[in-house]
């Protein structure tokens, strides 16, 4: 069997409903679905959870579980906004930076160096976090006009964008260039203006921000896999009495992953803050940073896998703001892809698994019958369904590091 | 475990509630505050009639919120959707409950049956999606928590909005006298005082069913064994999945009656005003109660405490907020001390032992 087959046979499940949606998208009331827009968009809604994926990589490869990745985030999208009103959005992604690493910092000491449990950390972090950020902003910006409790002040400030020229139209000099792409996704021909449409919109008007983000992949895949370092912290989230016996300073490794961790979720705060509305709002990251968390199991612990797996809850978040028709649409994906999940399953013999997915399918069917949009509450939750049900039928073969969650002191084996 | 390591134990919580005065204080003082005028101000306006029966009606949802969450702690589980759980079932029980009327004690009992099910049911798919999907828990039940919130928009504003209601909020239409639970003032002569609420008593109750189900019973052994070590458990016989389904669905049941204490004894309506947070807020009380029902009723006092007296704060021109800080700092630095003295026990024990060998 070559490796198409293979790769095929392993990820069909993700596979067929990328193809049911680019055949709906063909039909005009859900066209939405694939314009160039949507991917735009989804690109935009992908690199939070993407950064905060990372961050948890970095966490998670020294050995620590993250679940405070949501409150660092928090503390991001808090520490920009301050930053950003003082100096400028620029400055505001540092601050952003150092204000989820100084909470990955606290997670550090209190997982490594106190041996605390890493889920209750994360969950103590998380509650922190929500109080801090309203304090901060309440002593910060107490005498500024259109500052609350719950919402800072507005960044000034522009991160420059760009086009990609010749190929998306982007321009040389100030003269414009050819749009291939975007002119091919106005032909509509079947599956080529489609993935037209998303090249175009991921190659047009793209902030700065997002490129930098984007090479954080590239930047992450460099430090864990092709340095001394990066084998090391890796090392010391698989066994990490065999690396202290080799002379790794396991504590200083986990420290360095979880504050590098805390400083990506950070990250993907000031993203959030200064892609989006400008200013920092409670609330804002609207559990993002456990979104980036599933991107992780679901990319099984590699920066690429992530990338896909931010890239699909993305494209789900981005639905919910474009078009309910388009998320309507969406209903008869499920369907049709309970229906191939019943065949599967009733071919293998797994008669029960078969009726339950089969009589969902009906349900989404019955649904899709009897109504022509979703209630716009439901279109909020898109992006959590969507992790869960992804999660639900991609979760089976994970390689996680062997020590992961576990805590380690140095001299006791672990 | 003797005497002295109990005392010992109990200091964990005391000191980190002393050092995060200190932190308070200091952050009090950096902005500019007198932090001892500040807390003489908490503490007498959360020591007057009005405020303590305040901190008592708070105490009854934190407290069962907190056991909710306990009994997954217990086993290792972590149900972060409790909020989720309580909400959602508060709306269904009390849109059902206002749909009919029977006479008074079997009236409440239906409303608490109703939540309590359908809880179960919401904490149960975490339950599934763990031991059928390998979906860890806190995962899942976190974006059941925002499914939920969606919902519940959905089911208030569209299907249950009482149209006839005054005010144009949307709300269930209220329960009938019959589904109430009258308060206890009467009964404790304390007529002048706000009403306090008639669960009370159940939540005691409730705590001390979480002890005989953890302590006295063999699901709780189980459950307590495979918290601390989960592969001597499985080769004692337990069966982790159908454990892990039974904890959730217990824990879901639980957080079903974490929204009936505000329902039946003082909103008697499901409205966007209903208090919500108290999921996540027991979480905090039973991490600094240690799972024990005694711990978990000082962790919830002194949280709802602290909550009720901070109001005080903004009057006098100090964020409230600071409350909010003060007791993430307690919470952070409490599971911190909890696993110092653990160590330090541990290691006391083994001294000990080896010097019992050695005599």
């Amino acid at each position: 069997m070559n490796k198409l087959t293979i790769f095929l046979r392993e990820k069909y499940l993700v596979i067929t409903p990328i193809l049911l949606i680019i055949s709906i998208a063909q039909l005009e009331q859900y066209s939405q679905l694939t314009t160039s827009g949507t991917f735009g968009a989804a690109l935009r809604l992908s690199i939070p959870i993407l950064l905060a994926g990372l961050g948890g990589l970095f966490s998670e490869r020294t050995g620590i579980v993250n679940i405070g990745l949501e409150g660092m985030m928090i503390m991001g999208t808090w520490f920009t906004a301050w930053g950003g009103v003082l100096y400028g959005p620029w400055y505001g992604i540092l601050f952003g930076l150092a204000g989820g690493a100084l909470f990955g910092l606290i997670h550090a000491v209190a997982t490594v160096s106190f041996q605390v449990d890493h889920i209750v950390s994360g969950v103590a972090i998380n509650i922190l976090a929500v109080g801090a950020g309203r304090f901060f902003n309440i002593l910060a910006f107490d005498d500024y006009e259109y500052a609350s409790s719950t919402a800072s002040p507005i960044v000034e400030g522009e991160i420059g964008r760009i086009t990609l020229p010749f190929i998306s139209g982007g321009e040389i000099n100030g003269s414009p260039t050819f749009n291939i792409l975007g002119s091919l996704e106005e032909q509509n021909i079947i599956l080529l203006s489609d993935i037209a449409g998303l090249l175009y919109g991921v190659t047009s008007n793209i902030s700065y921000f997002s490129i930098i983000s984007l090479l954080m992949i590239p930047g992450s895949i460099y430090l864990l896999w092709r340095t001394p370092l990066g084998l090391q912290m890796r090392s010391v989230g698989e066994f990490p009495s065999g690396s202290e016996s080799l002379g790794v300073n396991v504590y200083l490794m986990k420290y360095t992953g979880v504050i590098i961790s805390g400083a990506l979720a950070g990250l993907a705060g000031a993203y959030l803050v200064l892609e989006g509305p400008s200013v920092y709002l409670e609330g804002q990251t609207n559990g993002r940073g456990f979104i980036g968390l599933a991107s992780l199991l679901f990319g099984n612990y590699r920066p690429f896998g992530i990338f896909l797996g931010a890239g699909l809850f993305g494209f789900a978040d981005a639905l919910q703001l474009r078009s309910e028709e388009s998320i309507h649409g969406l209903l008869i994906v499920i369907f049709l892809f309970m229906f191939i999940l019943t065949a599967r399953n009733i071919y293998q013999r797994n008669i029960r698994s078969g009726v339950l997915s089969g009589l969902v399918g009906l349900a989404f069917f019955v649904w899709f019958n009897n109504s022509t949009t979703i209630p716009i509450q439901f279109v909020y939750f898109t992006p959590h369904l969507t992790t869960l049900i992804v999660l639900s039928f991609a979760s089976q073969k994970f390689r996680m590091p062997k020590s992961v969650g576990k805590p380690y002191k140095k001299g006791e084996l672990s | 475990m003797n005497l002295r390591y109990r005392l010992i134990s109990l200091s964990a919580p005391i000191l980190a509630l002393s050092l995060s005065v200190l932190l308070t204080s200091l952050i009090l003082t950096a902005i500019g505050k007198d932090p001892i005028e500040t807390f003489v101000l908490m503490y007498d306006y959360g020591t007057t009639g009005k405020s303590l029966v305040s901190v008592f009606n708070r105490f009854i949802p934190l407290y069962i919120s907190a056991i909710a969450v306990a009994v997954g702690f217990k086993m290792g589980l972590f149900n972060i959707g409790v909020e989720g759980q309580y909400l959602l079932s508060a709306l269904l029980a009390a849109a059902i409950g206002a749909s009919f009327s029977v006479s008074r004690p079997l009236h409440i009992l239906l409303i608490m049956l109703i939540a309590t099910a359908i809880s179960s049911v919401w904490g149960a798919i975490a339950g599934y999606l763990k031991v059928n999907r390998g979906i860890h828990e806190v995962i899942s039940t976190i974006m059941l928590n925002y499914i939920g919130t969606g919902i519940i928009a959905y089911l208030l504003g569209q299907v249950f909005n009482d149209e006839d209601a005054a005010n144009l909020i949307p709300q269930t239409t209220p329960l009938p006298e019959t589904g109430q639970i009258p308060s206890l003032n009467n009964l404790l002569n304390i007529e002048d005082l706000p009403s306090l609420h008639g669960f009370l008593p159940i939540a005691i109750f409730l705590g001390l069913i979480y002890y005989f189900l953890i302590w006295k019973t063999t699901l709780g052994y189980n459950l307590r064994i495979t918290g601390q070590n989960p592969t001597a458990a499985k080769f004692s016989g337990v069966d982790p999945k159908r454990l892990t389904m039974l904890a959730m669905i217990i824990s879901g049941g639980f957080a079903g009656l974490v929204g009936m204490g505000p329902l039946l004894s003082y909103h008697h309506q499901y409205s966007i005003d209903f208090p919500a947070g108290i999921g996540f807020a027991g979480i905090g009380v039973a991490l600094l109660g240690r799972n024990h029902p005694v711990g978990m009723a000082f962790g919830a006092i002194l949280f709802a405490f602290l909550e009720r007296s901070s109001q005080i704060l903004d009057l006098r021109d100090v964020p409230k907020e600071i409350e909010t800080m003060m007791s993430a700092f307690i919470l952070l630095i409490v599971v911190v001390f909890y696993e110092v003295i653990r160590r330090y026990i541990v290691t006391q024990q083994i001294k000990e032992a080896s010097r019992q060998v050695d005599d």
